[in-house]
């Protein structure tokens, strides 16, 4: 086999057959997989601009005078 | 006392490992259904992400997921997927042997009405700091009214499940 396999188990039989995936099959996931990565890294840059806004912020409410437990309850 | 909770088929991934792992033909004879699966991913990565998809139909998928994993929380929520991706399980570069807990609930999985389900998943990491225990919950729905006849689920990152993965359908009954 060159390709990955899936596993398919027919509940009205309770055979389970593996079977390789088409070429159209493995594109399709691979496909996915780049959409996906994509995603998890527009993501991964939205939480990290957030974190950053986050940091920038504590440190402006500590340059007014909060302490840091000050800054915890506000922020919860 | 009546059988309502009743095994409809299990599967464990052999030594080849398997991209994805599909029950087709399920039977349209019970109230709800529970699928109960332990898993690992084989990509270089912490965590694959597991995707979920019925009737191998990829439309119309939406739902909230609360989770929690290296002291951090996250609330998301996604609206008309292609997919849920319903949960995130050890991959390669987790701790050695170490499989996911998963469940998903689908009420009333043979009617005519949209699907809900629920979601909840766990990794024990066995790690005091650094990637320590991962979990989530999730609430769906598939915006569809068709009766549930399958149920996939694939790494979204295309990677197989690897050995001993298993996967394990329930009926259950009312009464």
């Amino acid at each position: 086999m060159t390709n990955p396999t899936k596993l398919v188990v027919d509940c009205s039989t309770g055979i389970t057959e593996t079977i390789e995936l088409t070429d159209a099959e493995v594109a399709q996931m691979q496909a996915d997989a780049e959409t996906y990565a994509a995603q998890k890294a527009a993501e991964e840059t939205a939480a990290a601009a957030v974190e950053a806004k986050k940091v920038s912020g504590k440190a402006k409410l500590k340059a007014l005078g909060l302490t840091d437990d000050e800054i915890g309850a506000l922020i919860k | 006392m009546a059988n309502t909770f009743v095994k409809i088929s299990t599967v464990t991934v052999g030594s080849g490992g398997a991209a994805s792992i599909a029950f087709t033909s399920i039977p349209q004879t019970y109230t709800d259904l529970k699928l109960v699966t332990s898993l690992r991913g084989a990509a270089a990565a912490v965590r694959g992400t597991v995707r979920v998809t019925f009737n191998g139909i990829s439309t119309n998928y939406s739902g909230r997921t609360v989770r929690g994993y290296d002291n951090t929380t996250t609330d998301s929520t996604t609206s008309s997927t292609s997919y849920f991706d319903i949960w995130r399980i050890p991959a390669a570069t987790n701790t050695a042997s170490v499989f996911s807990n998963d469940e998903i609930y689908l009420p009333n999985y043979a009617s005519s009405n949209y699907k809900s389900f629920a979601a909840d998943n766990t990794s024990e990491t066995n790690l005091s700091s650094g990637n320590t225990n991962y979990l989530s919950m999730s609430s769906g729905l598939w915006s569809n009214t068709a009766a549930i006849t399958s149920i996939t689920f694939v790494i979204a990152d295309a990677t197989n499940f690897v050995e001993y993965s298993t996967a394990t359908l329930y009926g259950i009954k009312s009464s």
